[in-house]
């Protein structure tokens, strides 16, 4: 039964987003051409109510992402997207505010294994926000999809407990891998869990792959240059930061100048 | 129920005209009817064949010809196709060889096809290994670091390896041939009891798929999680096509021909096809009865769902119905390249799987694009054509000087498969 739902949450899912398409609120700066994106993919019906009683209160925004491998770029860590991301928010957010991303890397862990490590990450830290990118290491190990969702389901419970909102961020498109991992069980889980739990969900894979598909970026590329990487994680570092304003319902910061 | 049957000619998938109880009864008939030799089912080569097709366009990327698949319009899809029609003609040769020659020559037989499978496999495999081993060392893209994680098991071949030949590490795309080689290592036991009684068969896989998924029964795969096609569950469909074959068909085909099961399978492939368009025009998912989606979703692709085996029988319930034996089109040469596909199973299939995986390369290595994307996809057709026909020429002609006594009864390309 727990799965039952699934199909039907990713229609609506796929539905909520082409009927808000129309409300999204164009913001400062202009992103680089490359990065654009249909309004769908940056759009939630999930909302993010701790962020914004952050940002109305004129709380420091203090944000976590937990990831692995695919969060940053080998030895280019200043354009990653988590640090690409928030660069945008404070360049979106009016200036009092204070913007801090932090970025916990587990690599090579399963969901499971990093939602283990939660309760404790969370005394630690006390994030307004969590964005929990996951999904890579478990459709490389084919873990058991059931236990995935499980796993996932555990993980954004223990990290909303902990009073933080949560945003999934789900795996990276990656065609040259297409035959050799299996991403779509692990995909349509995270969408799940997502709509079970009314956590926004940045789909960075059919994000990249739109990219993909129009021409934008070569993701075919084997080039062995940290160029490509860099440009990509701009872009969603830009896409994440729209996402996460957006899901906030936040005001964008006046245009004085 | 007594199951014993009047021995009959020909005896395929609903055609045979049923035969008024009362004529000629036999004391000692067996309970179990094969055609008449030497009559080749076309149809069932041509589904296979259709089948083999359907099965490399979806292995493909998407693209403008998957929308041809069967999958887009219902609930089941080629595999289940393949599997019942593999059932059948196995069922149909080797169920001969059984009644004619023993338990133990059809046994014997069986296994040396269950290796020739393996063998398939394992070669598949290979294949696997030089592209993904060439990806890794070519493919240094930053930005899929994490993603190159797949290559690790290329660290530990002595593991990896091992676990490949006993089925249980299996790439992405591989599976059907394990299910396939599973599957007709039980053949011998399912025809032996068939032999005695078909219908206890049947009753005993259908309480067998139950019990899995009652209890959940499943095999184990390699790093971990479990076979993507479970057989326990999939035997089902194999066993209910040895069943069909071996004179169930037959028995069935007032049921087949009445106007209610015509009425019912439409009913419930327009329906199936209405929930499948569901996903992919998300606006009429909110005219689905919420209650009738908690029970539907999801539609367990791994344990064979029951509205995916219905779905099946009800395609073809219709088929059967619509598309008679004696057609004349089967004999047409725009069907032919179907056929012959459908004839040497085996060898398309794995074929294939090649070049869905050639396909791909050329693909991320060449160039993308729409255009190139339709031109791989015909190709493929047209070298799975091809090669089939080259096989074809070589049983016609090339062998025949050698083996003359060889295959003098049923061969094993009508219960080919894999």
């Amino acid at each position: 039964m727990k799965a039952k739902v699934l199909l039907s949450l990713i229609l609506l899912c796929v539905a909520a987003p082409v009927a808000r398409a129309g409300d999204a609120a164009p913001t400062a700066p202009p992103a680089p051409p490359s990065c654009e994106l249909p309004a769908y993919l940056l759009t939630s019906e999930s909302p993010l109510p701790k962020v914004a009683a952050a940002v109305k209160a004129g709380k420091p925004l203090e944000i976590l992402v937990i990831g692995s491998r695919s969060t940053t770029i080998p030895s280019s860590e200043n354009s990653s997207y988590p640090a690409r991301m928030e660069a945008i928010l404070k360049e979106k957010l009016p200036p009092p505010e204070v913007v801090h991303v932090s970025v916990e890397i587990q690599s090579k862990k399963t969901a499971e294994e990093t939602a283990s490590t939660f309760v404790k990450l969370m005394e630690a830290k006390t994030p307004t926000l969590v964005i929990w990118q996951t999904g890579t290491v478990d459709a490389i190990r084919a873990s058991d999809p059931d236990e995935f969702r499980s796993a996932v389901t555990e993980g954004v419970a223990a990290l909303q407990n902990a009073g933080a909102d949560v945003v999934l961020m789900n795996l990276q498109y990656s065609p040259r891998t297409e035959t050799m991992i299996s991403a779509q069980p692990f995909l349509d889980n995270m969408r799940v869990v997502a709509q079970e739990h009314g956590v926004p969900l940045f789909d960075r894979f059919a994000i990249m792959r739109q990219w993909n598909d129009q021409g934008q970026f070569d993701l075919f590329s084997p080039s062995r240059g940290p160029e490509l990487a860099k440009q990509v994680h701009d872009c969603l570092g830009r896409a994440l930061a729209q996402f996460v304003f957006d899901a906030a319902r936040l005001e964008p910061a006046q245009q004085q100048n | 129920m007594t199951i014993a049957d009047q021995v009959t000619g020909s005896t395929i998938a609903g055609t045979a005209e049923a035969r008024p109880a009362g004529t000629k009864p036999r004391a000692a008939a067996p309970a179990i009817t094969l055609p008449a030799i030497g009559e080749r089912e076309l149809r069932l080569d041509l589904f296979r064949g259709l089948a083999l097709w359907l099965i490399f366009i979806d292995h493909l990327p998407p693209s403008l010809l998957t929308w041809f698949t069967i999958r887009n319009y219902g609930f089941s899809d080629a595999t289940e196709i393949f599997i019942f029609i593999s059932g059948y003609t196995a069922a149909f040769v080797y169920g001969r060889a059984m009644l004619e020659s023993g338990v133990v020559i059809a046994t014997a037989r069986i296994l040396r096809r269950v290796w020739q499978i393996y063998v398939a496999h394992v070669f598949l495999f290979t294949i696997f290994l030089a592209e993904i081993s060439y990806v890794a060392t070519r493919f240094e893209n930053p930005l899929y670091t994490e993603e190159m994680g797949i290559m690790d098991f290329l660290k530990q071949p002595d593991v990896t390896i091992v676990q490949a030949l006993l089925l249980r590490f299996r790439p992405v795309n591989m599976d059907v041939l394990p299910l396939y080689i599973v599957l007709m290592l039980a053949l011998p036991l399912i025809l032996w009891s068939m032999k005695w009684r078909p219908d206890v068969t049947l009753g005993l896989s259908v309480l067998l798929y139950a019990v899995t998924w009652e209890y959940d029964l499943y095999l184990s795969a390699y790093p971990n999680g479990f076979w993507a096609f479970n057989p326990f569950a999939w035997q089902l469909l194999f066993v209910f096509g040895a069943w069909c074959a071996l004179g169930g068909a037959r028995r069935m085909s007032r049921i087949l021909s009445s106007r209610v099961t015509m009425w019912l399978a439409i009913a419930y492939l327009v329906a199936s096809f209405y929930v499948t368009l569901t996903w992919y025009v998300p606006q009429l998912s909110q005219f689905m009865p919420k209650l009738i989606e908690q029970w539907m979703y999801p539609i367990n692709k791994t344990d064979l769902d029951v509205l995916r085996f219905t779905h099946f029988l009800a395609l073809a319930a219709l088929t059967v119905r619509f598309l008679p034996r004696d057609w004349p089109g089967l004999k047409s040469p725009w069907l032919r390249p179907l056929i012959l596909c459908g004839q040497h199973s085996l060898e398309i299939f794995c074929l294939g799987v090649f070049l869905a995986f050639a396909g791909h390369f050329i693909l991320a290595e060449v160039s993308g694009g729409a255009a190139m994307h339709a031109l791989i996809s015909l190709s493929g057709v047209l070298i799975m054509w091809g090669v089939a026909w080259v096989i074809s020429w070589y049983k016609r002609v090339a062998d025949k000087s050698g083996a003359k006594t060889k295959n003098a009864v049923g061969n094993a390309d009508l219960a080919g498969g894999g």
